[in-house]
């Protein structure tokens, strides 16, 4: 008697937590990009400190590897440095007989920074310098193309050493981008991409590998991301916007950059080169791709509901690790669309 | 040898169950099938390489091994510069790890008292363990700035005048990476030619030296050719170690797909530029099956000097009967 009512107990309690329960145990697997690693981490646990069943797993093996896992279904959501091109969006319809949604999540900069001994001060870049130095045509630190933006700085009469990032990646496409909209001769040359073929330069590996190279090559400059180079204390040059201002990279002026580009539907954008006094020139979104259509509706839940929370309080962990937080009007364009996720 | 017939009973009956306890057939039964599962996954590679690499090997076709570009946006790809960068660095880090290493074999061996060259050894070999990646980091943070503060200067105030020490060294550059190389590899040499070494009977030695030879004259003249199929046999070791080096590579040798004459040049190789540009590559892209083709000229390029090198050496052996 106690055994069939200690089972029956156990029964209705197993039926009660299956069918009751909002909080099923959930395990999300995404992958992609490597640049938002550091947020998308810290992200995933807090959220799950606050539904302790669900667990997001993130693995950052590239915005590539993203799209192709996210098209292929061996991943839940993918994220990459860089929208979807349209062949690689017909492929995703093709294969999963759904569309894909792009999320913008936080944004990031890419920023110039060198290795001169003498010079203490920031250095100013305009565009044709940057793209002089990348294309191998403006050689030394003191052309004319530099001096001209840094005048009360004394330039050294030494070879510019080129680094550039041998790993495709989105910060490469962030930088190649810029250059191609600022540069005729760089986007008919090298062009805009993950991975290009440089003109010149160093190429070290991941955004570890610029920087160690900048810091052991006397007279060098490379590109890296934002963060990197807040973290690492490096000097950082200040770029020269379509306005016409010297701005510096900070998570507000990559905000302002992005507040002053209209948003499309399907929030695919480049915000390289956008008008705006305070924008900083060489900013970028990052996207999580999700699919138009989940049909596993427990695991539909779950990635809704965190597209809700990192839109309100994931953006406000933001700051505090140097990405720039959205602005305001993709926010609310964001959750409108989160509800045509069928 | 196949079990002498006078001890397996001829008789149908019972003879199964008296040959498996003999143990042969089931020896040779699994060690053909180890064996041959070697075969099938090395088979089952090549297979794959070939069939990811269909586009770029229909449309580039031979030109793919002589071209020398390598632009992902015009999506025009030619192999020579890595083929360079990867026989470049593989041959300075033979060049100066066969010497040490059977410098150092042979010490260990024939010349250092036994519990020393026992606990060096050991040291040795742990070096065999230590990760690439360890090696990478210790090349550019270490070995790079002690090349630019102190070897080059000097290399190049004595043989700057030869071509491959001319230009501006900018600390990365082929040179760095084939003596990082060459650090990875003697390991390998040193273990297998010491235990290669160890294993000449002592009556050679002897012979040579009742002979009226120095000491170093038998350890030269006799032991060591006596060993020498044995420390080829280490060589290829390391030669292959040193082709497929990925992660090391990568992080000194300035990841530049250009052809220089000068070693202080930065270059490129084959498995740094598949681990570089792999993960941002979309599934079967171009970009993707090009580098897929890379690992099979990669494949073909080792078993090619492979080879040639057996061949030399069946053709010395041969010479020398």
């Amino acid at each position: 008697m106690t055994n069939k009512r200690l089972s029956a107990a156990v029964a209705a309690l197993v039926l009660l937590s299956a069918c009751g329960s909002s909080e099923q145990p959930q395990n999300l697997t995404g992958a992609g990009a490597t640049f938002p690693n550091p947020i998308y981490s810290k992200w995933f646990s807090e959220y799950q400190k606050l539904h302790q069943l669900i667990q997001i797993n993130y693995q950052s093996q590239g915005s590539g590897a993203g799209i192709s896992q996210v098209t292929e279904g061996t991943v839940d959501f993918g994220a990459s440095d860089q929208p979807m091109k349209p062949e690689q969006i017909e492929k995703f319809k093709t294969t999963r007989n759904t569309g894909v949604l792009h999320f913008p999540t936080v944004m990031g900069a890419v920023v110039p920074t060198y290795n001169l001994a003498e010079v203490t001060t920031e250095l100013n870049f305009t565009p044709a310098a940057l793209a002089g130095i990348f294309l191998g045509k403006v050689k030394k630190w003191n052309d004319p193309a530099i001096a001209s933006a840094n005048k009360d700085v004394k330039l050294p009469a030494s070879d510019i050493v080129v680094v550039h990032r041998s790993d495709g990646s989105g910060t490469s496409f962030v930088f190649t981008d810029y250059l191609s909209k600022v540069s005729p001769d760089w986007a008919a040359g090298p062009g805009a991409a993950a991975a290009v073929s440089w003109p010149v330069g160093l190429g070290g590996k991941g955004n570890e590998g610029v920087i160690g190279l900048v810091k052991q090559t006397p007279n060098s400059i490379g590109y890296t991301e934002m963060i990197y180079a807040l973290q690492n204390k490096l000097p950082m040059g200040t770029v020269q916007n379509a306005a016409g201002k010297f701005v510096k990279a900070s998570p507000a002026s990559v905000t302002e950059a992005a507040a002053s580009v209209p948003m499309p539907d399907d929030f695919r954008v480049s915000i390289t080169n956008p008008a705006g006094d305070g924008a900083y020139p060489i900013s970028s979104f990052t996207w999580l791709l999700i699919p138009e259509t989940i049909k596993d509706a427990a695991k539909k839940a779950v990635i809704v509901d965190f597209l809700k929370w990192m839109l309100g309080p994931g953006q406000a962990m933001a700051p505090a690790l140097e990405y720039a937080p959205l602005p305001a009007a993709v926010v609310t364009k964001e959750l409108a669309a989160i509800a045509t996720i069928k | 040898m196949a079990t002498s017939p006078a001890t397996v009973p001829q008789s149908s009956e019972g003879s199964l169950f008296k040959r498996l306890r003999a143990g042969d057939p089931i020896a040779h039964t699994l060690t053909g099938m180890a064996a041959s599962t070697i075969l099938t996954i090395t088979a089952l590679l090549v297979y794959n390489l070939w069939i990811g690499s269909e586009l770029p090997r229909s449309l580039f076709g031979w030109g793919f091994v002589t071209g020398s570009s390598w632009d992902p946006v015009a999506e025009k790809f030619g192999a020579l510069p890595f083929i360079y960068g990867t026989l470049m660095t593989s041959l300075l880090a033979l060049l100066v790890a066969v010497p040490v290493g059977l410098g150092a074999a042979i010490f260990l061996a024939e010349l250092a008292p036994r519990g020393a060259s026992d606990a060096l050894t050991f040291m040795i070999e742990l070096l065999a363990a230590v990760p690439s990646v360890i090696y990478g980091l210790l090349g550019i943070f270490l070995l790079v700035p002690f090349l630019q503060t102190v070897v080059v200067p000097v290399l190049v105030a004595t043989l700057g005048f030869l071509p491959i020490f001319q230009g501006q060294f900018y600390g990365v550059s082929v040179f760095s990476a084939g003596i990082i190389l060459a650090i990875m590899i003697v390991p390998f040499i040193v273990s297998v030619s010491r235990e290669v070494l160890l294993a000449v009977p002592q009556d050679q030695r002897e012979a040579a030296l009742a002979l009226g030879s120095t000491r170093w004259e038998s350890t030269w003249k006799v032991v060591v050719p006596y060993a020498m199929s044995g420390i080829f046999g280490s060589v290829f070791l390391a030669l292959a170690r040193a082709l497929g080096e990925t992660m090391a590579v990568t992080m000194v040798i300035g990841n530049k797909p250009e052809i220089a004459a000068s070693l202080l040049a930065p270059g490129y190789s084959i498995a740094a530029v598949i681990a570089n540009e792999f993960a941002e590559t979309t599934s079967r892209s171009m970009h993707q099956q090009v580098l897929f083709e890379l690992g099979l000229v990669l494949f073909a390029l080792t078993v090619i000097i492979n080879g040639a090198a057996r061949l030399l050496i069946l053709s010395m052996k041969g010479g020398s009967k």
